[in-house]
């Protein structure tokens, strides 16, 4: 294939906003039309980079929110003291440019080998826009036709802070299970979960460990510290647990 | 089961290397978060996806999340990255996959 | 303002590696030099030593400037008067093995505090408390969080991001980011 020898090194490609979909008050979807974009796995992330009329550029990495296969699509949460993140959630539009270089990553990677026909259930554990990745993977797992038995157990401080929401909701088919705990607030008569994720909550809803699930955590660093801990004390062996935290700027 | 939202991760918390996923591919000339680093100090073997990471300093820090010990430090000086992987007992690709040299 | 950099509101926290937790029972500060530590103070010691209100300006190589920051410490001649050396150098170290290098005249004649408050309140760990040092007038990798006291040199000596490239005297004036600036 064409390119196979520079694979690996990563350079910056000029993208064009196709599109922009408010996701809740602070978080937005921006999918690019990227030429020469390589491809990219379920759970990979890419960098942009902003660059301001004196030279100054800043760098952020987002997880793709995209399957493999459809354009390249990033979701974004604002974050009042980034520098990046306000430009993308306020002020980019359809047509404007966007420097991105990536697919980034290799380990936090869900690629479906397998899944087709049976193989290991997935668990997957969001915190807040720690999804983002996660839907990647349940967008490919839909897109291949996988029928591997999988649960997502998502945090977020309250229902109108769900990303995705509509889209995760239809997902109550094909062997799919979506659980929320909403640490924060609740609607009247909510009859799910309002716990943080610890080993009660994980013990109760995972896969047991027996089943050698294939299993991915993502959200802020205390979030994943407390899922990651809770998942090995109910068995988890800590290698089968794949992580991926972001920080209070960026990812 | 605990009640309320978790602690708001300070400005200090550590990241972890998929952070650095790009810039290691910048020094490596291809993906290297699911290789398999070896901490000269205490021995821990994990991929460098599980290191704890430290982007907001002059550099990026890479550290064991066993002991902390330095693994990797990168720091950009002009064009030049300056590297150092003294704190790595052993670095190895992935099951089926080489690191180049 | 030194050039390249802009002015910030809010007070980012840089680190290179976790906060450390050290209780105050068990902290000291020391000067060292060679293999002999010449004098060491406890918590309440340098508490009990005469502190100084010091409002400055601030300079991170990572661009950031931050004016008017209000600290309180005691001036690290204080600290030195009470030792006899003949040493040019100092390199400060730290919790978490953080080290960075200095001449010794840049940290004395009133130009450099071992800073135990900010704004009025006891310095945060993610600051660099219980206490760091504060050098204003030299890029602010320089003014090391947690320290826990300075070796005294005959030779300069690279510190930490010293080692890496970063510049050994660091004047954010003359932009001295890297080394060879």
């Amino acid at each position: 294939m064409a390119g196979t020898a520079l694979r690996g090194r990563l350079t910056w490609l000029t993208g064009t906003v196709r599109d922009v979909t408010q996701e809740t008050p602070t978080v937005r979807t921006i999918v690019l039309d990227l030429t020469g974009w390589p491809g990219h796995e379920a759970g990979q992330h890419l960098d942009v980079r902003l660059t301001a009329e004196d030279g100054y550029t800043a760098e952020r990495s987002y997880s793709i929110a995209s399957a493999p296969g459809e354009p390249v699509a990033i979701t974004v949460q604002r974050l009042d003291d980034g520098e990046v993140s306000p430009y993308l959630t306020d002020e980019l539009r359809p047509g404007d440019e966007l420097e991105v270089r990536g697919p980034i990553g290799g380990y936090f990677v869900w690629t479906g080998a397998g899944a087709e026909v049976g193989g290991r259930p997935l668990m997957l554990v969001a915190g807040g826009s720690g999804i983002v990745p996660l839907r990647a993977m349940l967008r490919h797992r839909e897109r291949i036709g996988s029928k591997v038995p999988t649960r997502l157990l998502y945090s977020a401080r309250s229902l109108p802070e769900v990303i995705y929401r509509a889209e995760l909701d239809s997902y109550g088919r094909d062997g799919v299970q979506v659980i929320y705990t909403l640490t924060r607030s609740q609607p009247p008569g909510w009859a799910g979960y309002s716990g943080r994720i610890d080993a009660r909550l994980l013990a109760e809803v995972s896969w047991p460990a027996g089943d050698d699930p294939a299993t991915f955590v993502c959200g802020p660093t205390p979030f994943v510290e407390a899922a990651a801990n809770g998942l090995v004390a109910i068995g988890y062996p800590a290698t089968q647990v794949k992580t991926e935290r972001f920080g209070a700027t960026g990812r | 089961m605990t009640t309320g939202s978790y602690p708001e991760p300070g400005p200090a918390a550590a990241l972890d290397g998929n952070a650095v996923g790009g810039l290691l591919i910048e020094l490596f000339g291809t993906e290297m978060t699911a290789a398999l680093g070896t901490c000269a100090t205490c021995g821990a073997r994990r991929p460098l996806a599980e290191t704890a990471v430290y982007l907001r300093a002059p550099g990026a820090v890479m550290r064991c999340r066993s002991c902390q010990s330095l693994l990797i430090v990168v720091a950009r000086v002009r064009a030049l990255n300056c590297v150092d992987l003294t704190g790595l007992a052993a670095l190895d690709a992935p099951a089926g996959r080489a690191v180049p040299a | 303002m030194p050039p390249g950099q802009y002015v910030t509101s809010d007070f980012p926290v840089l680190s290179a590696g976790p906060t450390p937790t050290a209780s105050l029972d068990s902290w000291t500060f020391s000067i060292r030099q060679g293999s002999d530590t010449l004098k060491s103070w406890t918590w309440p010691e340098i508490k009990a030593l005469p502190a100084e209100d010091v409002t400055v300006d601030i300079h991170c190589v990572t661009r950031w400037s931050k004016l008017d920051t209000q600290w309180q410490g005691v001036s690290v001649d204080t600290l030195l008067a009470q030792v006899d050396s003949g040493a040019e150098f100092v390199l400060a170290f730290c919790d978490g093995g953080y080290t960075t290098n200095m001449p010794i005249e840049d940290v004395t004649d009133g130009r450099a505090w071992l800073a135990f408050g900010y704004d009025g309140e006891p310095l945060e760990a993610e600051h660099g408390g219980p206490a760091r040092l504060l050098v204003p007038h030299l890029y602010f990798w320089k003014s090391a969080k947690w320290v826990r006291g300075l070796e005294l040199l005959d030779e300069d000596e690279p510190g930490f991001w010293e080692t890496y490239g970063y510049h050994m005297y660091g004047d954010p004036w003359r932009e001295q980011r890297y080394a060879g600036d």
